[in-house]
């Protein structure tokens, strides 16, 4: 029972992270109906420009604050500059670019940080007295801010003047130019916010699974099936949807399978949903009309 | 200027399809206008190229003295142009409340609270549903709400596309009751495109008629209603 | 993409005494002379190299029947060709079918489980089929791993195979295996094109382009994406099991995600719905890692990465979408 309990609580801990990717993922897949294949490795480069920062010898918050606001700049200058000439392009060319932008970041990360795997230190400290025999103190500090960052996230969007034209550049790009709203600099904020929400995530999973350029492509697999479960276009869903994966696949890998064919849980999750439920749990079925 | 929207020569096209023919109208300051035609004439084209939404346009436009053909349309409504567009263009998914904050977007003025009042003050409908998600609302109470979002920008002039289209006819009325309180309480300028040309002439002062994006007819709304023939062979009553 | 309705110069056109398809036939028959040729003047090494992007080409062919011609998407492709492979190496590790044999049955296998895999993925379009095949690339080098597979798989360790050896023809045995993959190629291609160019093609297209209009038009949409899939999986699979006879080699980390990124690149840059292009983006996918991996470990992705995104900028109808402009330009000017 305890062990039970335990890889519950810890799958919620990992399912923050999924619920933070699937959140960016749903942000830009609302204003944009694309999905930015590219959202793990854009999280991956963010870490390591904190972990350059904290090896100089910034201490970590510091370095926690300037990574994110280098991954804000970064997100809405990839959206300005690469992303922003094919919005009209064909699906097949639109992802070639998210694909060719995810081997650019990473080839990226490999060419300044190398290929070997680093050590990512945890602010937690792992006696601290919220440590548990159920949550270590960095599964619990983990939990803790990606929560703190979603709530951070839905405030401005509901209650900020900017929040809500983001939200209505979103669903309509012309009634939104109509009140005066730039759309397009709308689509690039978010670019920004989902970049920066990416990196509050890799800082958060890298202590756990250690830093290489590789460390997201999993993660941006099961924050995929996250956002699919809860329905791609509703971002509370996606949220709720990651913390679901994070659990099941706990659960999954105890239980059932083992550890290593995790991701194959996640395709077979992400097939059954698209084949069931295509609006995932909470979505809204999309009539098109002809 | 006596006009608050003056065009000259205007044309737009979509992509290599031409629509509109160098078309010439103006807004008098204060007063309405209305733009009649039947279907695929250019009615909305002339509304959205005055905006410079979707469409390529030559020729020039002058409001309120500037000339704006070349600004965007996002730049267009800061400078006082509010735009009801047809089918209304509501943001369905957020509430009647956040449609009209968004309304006043761009104002950075402190009046905005007191224009809130206003507004539901013209609708208290949309008092009512003021937490209501916009898409739940009724064709009528939608079409209150995107006139009132273009209101909240305390535009100079207003443009309508197709109000009443779609709605039951008192509805139709009570709207155009309250068009024409804003524009005689407010002194908005109104150019409204209407298909309806029978409620379309007793509340404009002033009436073009476009027919395949040309300029037919350029009179006061009183002596087209009067002219019989002009009636029957353009207006089809 | 309009990319079937190029418009030609006009089919009575003469260059130099010849129309233009009597040109193409004798470029054709040029190739097939330098193919037959070729292995006997070039070393060892370089031969090893030109087999490989003949598999190359014929994997990015299946690939591209798949996105290119019928617009379904696929980062997963990698794991046709894996299948195709392990097929191989198990039959040959753990029974005594020869060599050739096990090339079809590779391909009859990866049609069956492309037919699989493509009939959940009817209700999927665009990014979410991508997503989906993303996942499945990502998932095949765990899966070959997974230690309950290991008595078939051999896992991370994989299977050695010996080379098939020339039958009794005056060749080395490695020259032999470059001609055994030139025997598949030159049938598979032929197929591909009668396919392609016939009533199936345009219902391809038609699907890619317009699936609604073709739904209604009586193509069984649901029937020809599955099949689609099924056959795309096969180029693919018997690709990868001539691939590992000539690596004589299988094991899970060679085929990896970026097997599948590879074949997409391949498919750009050689031209979507282009069946020429498949080897030039064999060519491309087969130098471009060796030349790259000089410069850094980093080289070769981020090349691709850039090559993906340029080809979408510049030329999205990748190398023979170029070729085929230049040549209507020049077709106009030497026509008469």
């Amino acid at each position: 029972m305890q062990a039970f309990l335990h890889q519950v609580l810890s799958g919620i801990a990992t399912g923050g992270i999924y619920a933070s990717i699937a959140l960016a993922l749903v942000m830009i897949y609302q204003a944009t109906n694309h999905v930015n294949f590219a959202q793990g490795e854009m999280a991956t480069f963010s870490t390591y420009i904190a972990w350059k920062l904290i090896d100089i010898g910034f201490p970590y918050w510091i370095a926690f604050l300037i990574t994110l606001v280098f991954a804000f700049a970064a997100g809405v200058a990839i959206e300005r500059v690469i992303v922003r000439p094919f919005y009209k392009a064909p699906v097949l060319s639109v992802v070639a670019v998210f694909i060719g932008l995810l081997l650019i970041i990473n080839a990226l990360s490999g060419a300044f940080f190398s290929y070997t795997i680093k050590p990512f230190p945890s602010p937690f400290p792992t006696d601290a007295w919220y440590a548990s025999p159920y949550l270590s103190s960095h599964e619990v500090g983990m939990i803790f801010v990606t929560l703190a960052v979603l709530a951070a996230v839905f405030a401005f969007f509901r209650f900020t003047p900017l929040g809500l034209a983001m939200r209505a550049a979103a669903e309509n790009p012309v009634s939104s130019r109509l009140v005066g709203v730039r759309v397009g600099w709308m689509l690039a904020l978010g670019w920004g916010l989902a970049g920066l929400i990416g990196a509050v995530a890799g800082m958060m999973t890298a202590p756990i699974v250690y830093l290489d350029p590789y460390m997201m492509f999993g993660i941006l697999l099961y924050g995929f099936a996250g956002a699919l479960l809860g329905g791609i276009d509703n971002a509370w869903g996606a949220v709720l949807g990651g913390f679901i994966v994070g659990v099941l696949q706990n659960l999954a890998g105890a239980y059932l399978v083992g550890t290593e064919l995790m991701v194959t849980v996640a395709l077979v999750i992400i097939i059954g949903i698209l084949v069931v439920k295509p609006s995932g749990l909470f979505g809204r079925t999309i009539v098109t009309r002809v | 200027m006596s006009a608050i929207l003056e065009t000259r020569r205007l044309s737009a096209s979509y992509g290599p399809t031409q629509v509109l023919h160098e078309i010439e109208l103006e807004v008098p300051r204060g007063g309405i206008v209305t733009l009649l035609g039947a279907n695929g004439a250019g009615k909305t084209t002339t509304l959205r190229a005055l905006c410079n939404m979707m469409v390529r346009l030559s020729g020039e436009i002058h409001f309120d003295g500037k000339r704006i053909d070349n600004v965007a349309t996002e730049d267009i409504v800061r400078l006082g142009i509010g735009h009801v567009p047809d089918g209304r263009g509501t943001f369905v998914s957020l509430s009647v409340e956040e449609n009209l904050r968004l309304g006043a977007y761009t104002r950075r003025d402190k009046q905005v609270a007191e224009d809130f009042e206003r507004i539901y003050g013209y609708f208290p409908r949309l008092r009512e549903r003021r937490r209501q998600q916009a898409g739940t609302l009724s064709g009528g109470e939608q079409q209150m709400l995107a006139i009132s979002r273009a209101l909240m920008l305390r535009p100079k002039l207003l443009l309508l596309d197709e109000p009443s289209f779609g709605l039951a006819p008192l509805v139709v009325q009570e709207i155009f009751r309250i068009l024409r309180t804003i524009n005689q309480q407010e002194g908005v300028s109104m150019l409204l495109v209407e298909q309806n040309a029978n409620i379309a002439l007793d509340l404009a002062d002033h009436a073009y008629l476009l027919e395949t994006g040309r300029i037919m007819l350029n009179e006061p709304s009183a002596s087209i209603r009067n002219n019989e023939s002009v009636r029957r062979s353009y207006l089809g009553y | 993409m309009a990319i079937l309705d190029t418009p030609r110069p006009a089919a009575t056109a003469l260059f130099a005494g010849l129309s233009l398809r009597t040109w193409k036939l004798l470029g054709l028959a040029l190739t097939l002379v330098v193919a037959c040729v070729l292995p006997f003047v070039i070393t060892s090494y370089e031969l090893l190299l030109v087999t490989q992007v003949i598999v190359y080409a014929i994997a990015l062919l299946g690939l591209n029947i798949l996105t290119g011609y019928n617009g379904q998407f696929s980062l997963g492709h990698g794991a046709f060709y894996a299948i195709g492979a392990y097929v191989t190496a198990i039959l040959l590790d753990k029974t005594g079918i020869p060599y050739w044999a096990t090339i079809p049955i590779a391909g009859v296998i990866c049609l069956v489980v492309g037919f699989l895999f493509g009939l959940p993925s009817l209700r999927l379009e665009g990014h979410y089929l991508a997503l989906a095949t993303f996942a499945l690339a990502v998932a095949t080098p765990q899966l070959l791993k997974f230690k309950d597979f290991d008595f078939l798989t051999g896992g991370v360790q994989g299977i050695v195979i010996t080379a098939p050896s020339s039958p009794g023809l005056p060749m080395r045995d490695d020259q032999w295996l470059y001609f055994f993959c030139l025997l598949w190629t030159i049938p598979l291609f032929v197929l591909a094109w009668n396919l392609l160019r016939g009533r199936t093609g345009r219902a391809l297209v038609a699907i890619r382009d317009h699936p609604l209009a073709a739904a209604t038009m009586g193509i069984d949409l649901a029937r020809y994406k599955s099949i689609t899939f099924g056959v795309s999986a096969m180029y693919t699979g018997i690709a990868g099991a001539l691939g590992a006879l000539l690596a004589q080699f299988v094991s899970p980390d060679s085929f990896d995600f970026f097997l599948s990124i590879r074949f997409l690149v391949g498919i750009v840059i050689g031209g979507l719905a282009s069946m020429t292009g498949a080897f030039f983006g064999a060519v491309f996918i087969e130098f471009v890692p060796n030349l790259a991996d000089y410069l850094s470990k980093a080289a070769p992705q981020a090349i691709y990465g850039i090559v993906l995104i340029g080809c979408m900028y510049l030329m999205p109808n990748g190398v023979m979408g170029l070729i085929r402009r230049l040549g209507r330009h020049l077709g106009r000017l030497v026509a008469r």
